[in-house]
């Protein structure tokens, strides 16, 4: 059995810019990957989280399903991290907060211009659009928070080198933006 | 009544009618804050200065310094408190930090980051707020208005106009303008008036000069706000 420790990832209402600043990290990749080893996350493909020791979660919560892997997630990892800023306060998604979501869906879908055979979306394999966008912890206990849209390849590897050393992860000023 | 009290257990002198949060900025000692800046009428809504002054706390823009007194600023929960106003600040309104020109320049953002704020604890209001961008040189974007009264002073204060008010209370206060369309483009005010100068956020911003500093070279990217006010307040008294 791998002693290594097991992450995590997956993108809910975001950009995948988080997880491409993760690969920022480059070639100390080769370094985290001595250590570490993933289980759901883009690279792996793997449909659901199973037990892991760190959970990133990037985006917000805008639908039905991203509630339900977010709870997935809380329930099989030991430390959820929301990442950036869509996960945090719902970032550039929850723009539309303000807007009606029937008004949303009519303009995306049916009154947009350029918009071809305008119909609203309702196949039953389609998750169900929540009223507002939120920040995870709205949904599930948070334990640490990596701001930054994105957050650096530094923010990653200061943070996960000081949890895989067993030390109280802390980022210094340079490293906290909320841009 | 000129005197010394006592900031973290340091002695600072204090000249006759200082504030608390004066004399501090005169002796290099930096409380955070939002609604002050010297030379306006001090407001103390924004409450991030509170000191604890001989056991009982308040806002050290408001307080006088009084000969004797003994300020605590530094206390683990003067700054719990402070991160928890702050986040509450950000929750009231909708700061979205990557799509607002005022980021690195921000001084709510400036605040959030001396006090080492990397999320927002609160349930957001997502409050429905809307735009004025009908003034040819001047937008108010009332989603990152933090109600620190700045402009109001500003206004009053400096350019003798009365442009800005806030009305209302609670969650349904807002900054309204003085004009018979509430438009800030049928009001006297001017690009060159402080209030449109003087705002902490970017609830108040000047057309066509966003993004003439990149994002990452900006104030608040690599100096931390203490260090900036700290600079400009203390020598703005001198």
């Amino acid at each position: 059995m791998s002693n290594k420790i097991k992450v995590a990832t997956t993108s809910l209402a975001g950009c995948f810019g988080c997880h491409m600043s993760f690969l920022d990290i480059d070639e100390r990749l080769l370094t985290l990957a001595e250590v570490a080893e993933f289980d759901r996350s883009p690279i792996t493909d793997i449909e659901h989280c199973g037990p892991c020791d760190i959970g990133l979660i990037e985006g917000g919560v805008c639908n039905s399903e991203n509630v339900h892997v977010l709870r997935e997630f809380r329930k099989n990892c030991k430390i959820l991290v929301a990442v950036g800023a869509c996960a945090i306060n719902g970032g550039l998604p929850a723009m539309r907060n303000h807007i009606d979501l029937e008004d949303c869906l009519l303009e995306a879908y049916r009154d947009g211009i350029g918009v071809e055979n305008p119909q609203i979306p309702s196949d039953p394999e389609l998750p169900l659009l929540l009223n507002q966008v939120h920040p995870i912890h709205e949904i599930v206990k948070i334990d640490y928070f990596l701001p930054g849209c994105p957050p650096s390849a530094d923010v990653f590897w200061t943070f996960l080198t000081a949890l895989v050393e067993g030390r109280e992860p802390s980022l210094p000023y340079e490293l906290v933006h909320y841009d | 009544m000129t005197g010394t009290i006592t900031i973290n257990g340091q002695i600072v002198p204090f000249q006759a009618g200082q504030t608390i949060i004066e004399a501090a900025t005169a002796a290099g000692i930096y409380i955070p804050h939002l609604c002050h800046k010297p030379g306006y009428t001090p407001h103390g809504s924004c409450k991030l200065c509170t000191v604890n002054v001989n056991g009982r706390n308040c806002s050290a823009c408001t307080f006088p310094a009084v000969d004797g007194q003994t300020v605590i600023n530094n206390s683990a929960e003067l700054q719990q408190d402070r991160r928890r106003i702050t986040q509450m600040l950000f929750v009231e309104g909708n700061h979205l930090c990557p799509s607002c020109e005022k980021t690195g320049n921000c001084q709510l953002q400036g605040v959030a980051y001396y006090l080492n704020m990397t999320d927002n604890h609160f349930p957001h209001f997502f409050a429905h707020r809307e735009m004025d961008a009908s003034h040819p040189d001047i937008l108010i974007d009332h989603n990152r208005c933090i109600f620190c009264n700045l402009c109001v002073r500003a206004s009053k204060e400096k350019d003798g106009k009365n442009v800005f008010a806030i009305a209302g209370r609670g969650i349904n206060k807002r900054l309204v303008v003085n004009s018979v369309s509430g438009l800030l483009k049928d009001s006297d005010v001017s690009i060159d008036d402080s209030a449109v100068h003087v705002c902490p956020t970017g609830a108040l911003l000047i057309k066509r000069t966003g993004y003439q500093v990149p994002i990452g070279q900006r104030i608040y990217d690599h100096r931390q706000i203490s260090e900036v006010a700290l600079f400009a307040e203390g020598s703005h008294e001198q």
